[in-house]
């Protein structure tokens, strides 16, 4: 039988494209295996981790809970949208100074509910910034350098701005 | 995943139209429960349908008497960003900031939570408490009922096929009253609740003795349970831990737990009766502010 596939139109960082899915596939998975951008990663497949997150119409959200039909009309933001062309993400900056990273599986959803929370709220404190990053998970770093990071970029922001 | 059909009504009557082509369905509002279900095979349908472009499900507002009617499909972020909700309606605020981390509230919504109908969903018991009611639309019309008569068992309830959830209702809430919900979980965030309570108090004008009282616990029964005998066992008492103890055997009373990997029988009565009595405190404190 045939698969059949809808069209799709949305925004994705930054520009307009199209592309064909089954309803059934995740937006993770057209991102990933339709439109090779594989930064967005898969952890759990099942909303508990965090790798997957993109920014959708402006909120965070796990790419592995909705559906790649879904982004019709919309706009999405994944990771491969955080640097402006060569320059990094002060985001992406300080999760390389501060060392963040380990395996490195995690870091794409951090960064992006980082960024959704810094664009929201330029100053949180460290109390804010780990209740944000509550929904996701590193199995390597033990979280200290990740706050530490996103505390270190919106610092960043604060005196480029 | 099954191959799936996925349709996106625009209005009421195109979603009650797609009800009604035969095939099975399931609603897709915030995806946080049903993509996952379906994915892993709990569950099987032919076809989803997107409830996020009807406009009655995605928007809310205050009504002439001072109650929320709540689209169904609002996400709880947009709920709990709400400044004056969050004045007028703490304990709404109390549990859509628990469901999930910040991804799941950016879609997940009360429709959902209420219609996954599942033992420990948290909306449920602070709705309960706060009164809520819910419409239900099909092709035939609406119709309105307690938010506490949707559920029949897990997984769950009384929607009839052809019909979806329109609005959570919340009505006006009575003066020198006061609600709050919380959990009981292992960890700080991002868990299901071992046990969840809500409760609302309304004091008197003298604001000596309790005039009303409604108590709502999760994750100790088949459906999330109104505890008519804990506001029973309220009014008319002074408030205060005399009185609330009383509300918590009466909740504790009425749970039928089992045991799981979250947590033992033993151990979920006795946290029915410790977080009935801190609800019920709480929301003391806040029928006073009031
Ligand atoms: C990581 C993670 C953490 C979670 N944490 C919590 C938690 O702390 N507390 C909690 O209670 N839940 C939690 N959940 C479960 C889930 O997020 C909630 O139940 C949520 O409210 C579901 O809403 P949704 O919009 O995503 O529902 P969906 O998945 O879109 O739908 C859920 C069900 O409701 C039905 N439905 C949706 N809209 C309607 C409607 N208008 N009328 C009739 N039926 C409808 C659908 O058919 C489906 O069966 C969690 C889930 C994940 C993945
Ligand atoms: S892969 Fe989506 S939350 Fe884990
Ligand atoms: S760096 Fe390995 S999971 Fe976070």
């Amino acid at each position: 039988m045939p698969m059949r596939r809808s069209h799709v139109q949305t925004t994705l960082n930054g520009e307009e494209i199209d592309f064909l899915c089954e309803p059934r596939q995740s937006l993770l998975e057209v991102l990933r295996d339709e439109l090779g951008l594989t930064g967005t990663k898969e952890g759990c497949n099942n909303g508990n981790c965090g790798a997957c997150s993109v920014i959708l119409n402006g909120r965070v959200t796990n790419a592995c809970c909705v559906l790649g039909v879904e982004a019709e009309g919309a706009s999405v933001v994944t990771i491969e949208g955080v640097a402006e062309g060569d320059r990094l993400h002060p985001l992406q900056q300080a999760f390389l100074e501060e060392a963040a990273l380990q395996c490195g599986v995690c870091t794409p959803g951090f960064i992006v509910a980082a960024k959704a929370l810094l664009d929201a709220e330029p100053n949180p404190d460290e109390g804010r910034v780990r209740h944000w990053l509550a929904g996701n998970l590193c199995r390597c770093t033990g979280y200290d350098k990740i706050v530490r990071a996103v505390l270190k970029a919106s610092d960043a922001q604060e005196v480029t701005a | 995943m099954k191959e799936i059909d996925y349709l996106a009504p625009a209005s009421l009557d195109e979603a009650y139209a797609a009800l009604q082509n035969g095939k099975t369905s399931a609603f897709l509002a915030g995806g946080t429960d049903i993509i996952v279900q379906l994915r892993e095979g709990r569950k099987q349908v032919d076809q989803l349908i997107d409830v996020k472009h009807i406009p009655e499900l995605m928007r809310y507002g205050w009504t002439d008497g001072g109650g929320l009617a709540i689209g169904a499909s609002v996400p709880f972020a947009e709920i709990y960003e709400d400044a004056e909700i969050a004045r007028r309606l703490p304990c709404l605020i109390d549990c859509a900031t628990l469901v999930g981390g910040i991804q799941i509230q950016s879609r997940a919504c009360f429709g959902g939570n209420i219609g996954n109908s599942g033992p420990a969903a948290d909306t449920v018991p602070a709705l309960i408490a706060l009164g809520a009611t819910l419409t239900l639309g099909s092709r035939e019309g609406t119709r309105e009922l307690p938010l506490e008569a949707f559920f029949t068992g897990p997984g769950q309830n009384v929607l009839a096929p052809g019909e979806l959830i329109v609005t959570v209702n919340v009505p006006p809430q009575p003066a020198r009253s006061g609600a709050f919900f919380h959990r009981f979980i292992p960890r700080n965030e991002m868990d299901i609740a071992v046990v969840n309570v809500g409760a609302r108090l309304e004091l008197d004008a003298a604001g000596e003795r309790i005039a009303g009282a409604r108590v709502s616990v999760g994750a100790v029964a088949p459906t999330p349970l109104f505890v008519e005998e804990a506001g029973a066992a309220l009014v008319g008492q002074a408030p205060g831990e005399e009185a609330f103890a009383r509300a918590a055997d009466a909740a504790a009373a009425a749970a039928r737990p089992i045991t799981d990997m979250r947590g033992s029988i033993a151990q979920r009565v006795h946290l029915t009766r410790v977080l009935t009595v801190r609800a019920l405190r709480r929301a003391l404190e806040r029928a006073r502010e009031a």
